[in-house]
């Protein structure tokens, strides 16, 4: 058998339409993180309401969620529903999809860091007077939020990932305009690599910045230093 | 100003609050001491309804202040006006339970603001005239976790206070604080006492119930075994399980 061999001037002239494909992807990912980012919160407080209703309809929805796959949950979307005369675009069928799959898993992250909260932290928001509602706004979620910002960064990261699920829709996101360019191509090889470069180009500078992140969480609340530190001039 | 009439508190099986009354006078400084898991806790909690009795009434100023009881079934008031008799009921805790993520100054502007819709301005004012009450002007922008234990605790008597409450409930104020700490947060509690507030104080200090407190309560099993002024409690107990508690704190 052949050893496969990277073909430069295949690479060269895919990038601008894996280019287009990776913006898209990123985009893709922007939009779900700040639907899911939202729409977890109100999940997460529908699991924790009095009312006995809202949480099993949200527990339902959750548990769904997380008990069928992902990959199947935005096929249904895209290819079942126009059975039902509800035809999505792809790109629309993608955003609905993950969102509705990370809202799910988000609103469990959201709702442990909001059991995480010391009773005492309620405790001494009702002794001032505090509404529940007021206390879980202004006391319990900014403790909350501020606990699960390492796990979160690292569902987004999760979530760049998934997006490629959507190659499934047709949606020309980075796996997917790849793929395009080897129908046309067959060669597997150089196309493969770049998207999986492409990929590693946005994921680890992610990666590293969890990880910035999951250091500062440890830190604790401490007075803001000066804020702005002086900009070193530059010699020009 | 508050009575609690037959209050009962149960956690599971656990009686923990066994038929108690207890009435407290405008001004008046009440101190209670008992062995641990007595139910002095639990007791304190019902003042502001932290915790909801099974049974019994909670007045202040004459009024059922949290809830009714019609025909043996309890029926709360709307929470609106659960949260307007807690702003005029401060408690400070053991733990001192400040929010770690607000400094100390916005520890004691937020519920003035938040609750009772101060301006931020007349907020801030009265939270840095109450943090140097406390002494502690300096220490405004800094976070609990960058405070002393001592520190913090004062903080949490001014967040309390911003609030203008009538009565202050103290549970154990002093417990979590190293000893050389301990004192400071007492003398602004001996001061509040001095101008005139209202207080009931859960405490271990019997020295401070002893100097400060009009009348002194000793409970034990969920119930009241004895009360009096402090010259009687601490001199000459009437109960023999008084005497067994006292000697027991005194030999500590
Ligand atoms: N939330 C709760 N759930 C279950 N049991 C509780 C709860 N709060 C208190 N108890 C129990 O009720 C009893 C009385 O508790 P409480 O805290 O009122 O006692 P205390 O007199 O304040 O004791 P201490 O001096 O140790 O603070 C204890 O046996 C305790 O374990
Ligand atoms: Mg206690």
């Amino acid at each position: 058998m052949e050893r496969p061999v990277f073909d430069w001037e295949l690479a060269r002239e895919s990038w601008p339409a894996l280019f287009e494909g990776l913006k898209l992807t990123v985009e893709l990912t922007f939009i779900v993180i700040a639907i899911s980012l939202v729409l977890g919160v109100f999940v997460a407080l529908a699991r924790l309401s009095k009312h006995r209703s809202l949480r099993i309809v949200t527990g339902a929805y959750v548990d769904f969620m997380r008990a069928t796959p992902l990959l199947l949950q935005l096929i249904y979307l895209y290819f079942v529903l126009p059975a039902f005369g509800i035809r999505l675009e792809p790109f629309i069928a993608a955003v609905v999809g993950l969102s509705l799959n990370y809202s799910a898993y988000l609103s469990e992250v959201y709702r442990s860091g909001i059991q995480a909260i010391p009773r005492g932290q309620l405790d001494a928001a009702a002794a001032l007077g505090m509404s529940p509602a007021l206390s879980m706004r202004r006391i319990v979620l900014p403790q909350a939020i501020r606990i699960v910002i390492p796990t979160l960064g690292n569902y987004f990261v999760a979530l760049f990932k998934d997006t490629s699920l959507a190659s499934a829709l047709t949606l020309r996101e980075l796996l997917f305009s790849g793929q395009i360019i080897i129908t046309r191509t067959y060669d597997y090889f150089t196309i493969y690599t770049m998207v999986l470069f492409m990929y590693f180009l946005v994921g680890y500078p992610s990666l590293v910045f969890v990880r910035y992140l999951e250091k500062r969480a440890r830190s604790g609340y401490r007075r803001r230093r000066p804020t702005r530190t002086p900009v070193p001039v530059q010699p020009t | 100003m508050i009575q609690l009439e037959e209050i009962h508190k149960s956690f599971g099986d656990t009686h923990v609050l066994r038929g108690v009354s207890l009435s407290i006078e405008r001004g008046e400084v009440v101190c209670i001491i008992g062995p641990s898991g007595s139910g002095k806790s639990t007791l304190l909690r019902c003042v502001n309804y932290l915790e909801q009795p099974e049974k019994g009434r909670i007045l202040i100023d004459g009024q059922n202040v949290y809830r009714d009881v019609v025909g043996g079934k309890i029926k709360n008031y709307p929470m609106r006006q659960i949260t307007a008799t807690r702003q005029k009921v401060g408690m400070v805790f053991q733990q001192f339970n400040l929010f770690p993520h607000l400094s100390a100054l916005q520890n004691v502007m937020e519920a003035p603001v938040q609750v009772k819709r101060m301006k931020r301005a007349d907020a801030e004012h009265k939270a840095r005239s109450l943090l140097a009450d406390v002494g502690l002007a300096d220490k405004a922008d800094q976070y609990p976790e960058e405070l002393s234990g001592g520190q913090q605790q004062r903080v949490a008597i001014a967040r309390a206070l911003a609030m203008e409450p009538d009565v202050m409930l103290f549970d154990e104020a002093t417990s979590a604080l190293d000893p050389e700490l301990v004192g400071e947060v007492l003398e602004i509690m001996r001061q509040l006492a001095v101008e005139g507030m209202t207080m009931v104080v859960v405490t271990h200090e019997m020295g401070f119930a002893r100097q400060v407190a009009d009348r002194v309560i000793f409970m034990d099993h969920g119930m009241i075994v004895e009360e009096g002024p402090p010259q009687a409690i601490f001199e000459t107990p009437r109960e023999e399980r008084t005497r067994d508690f006292l000697r027991l704190v005194q030999a500590a």
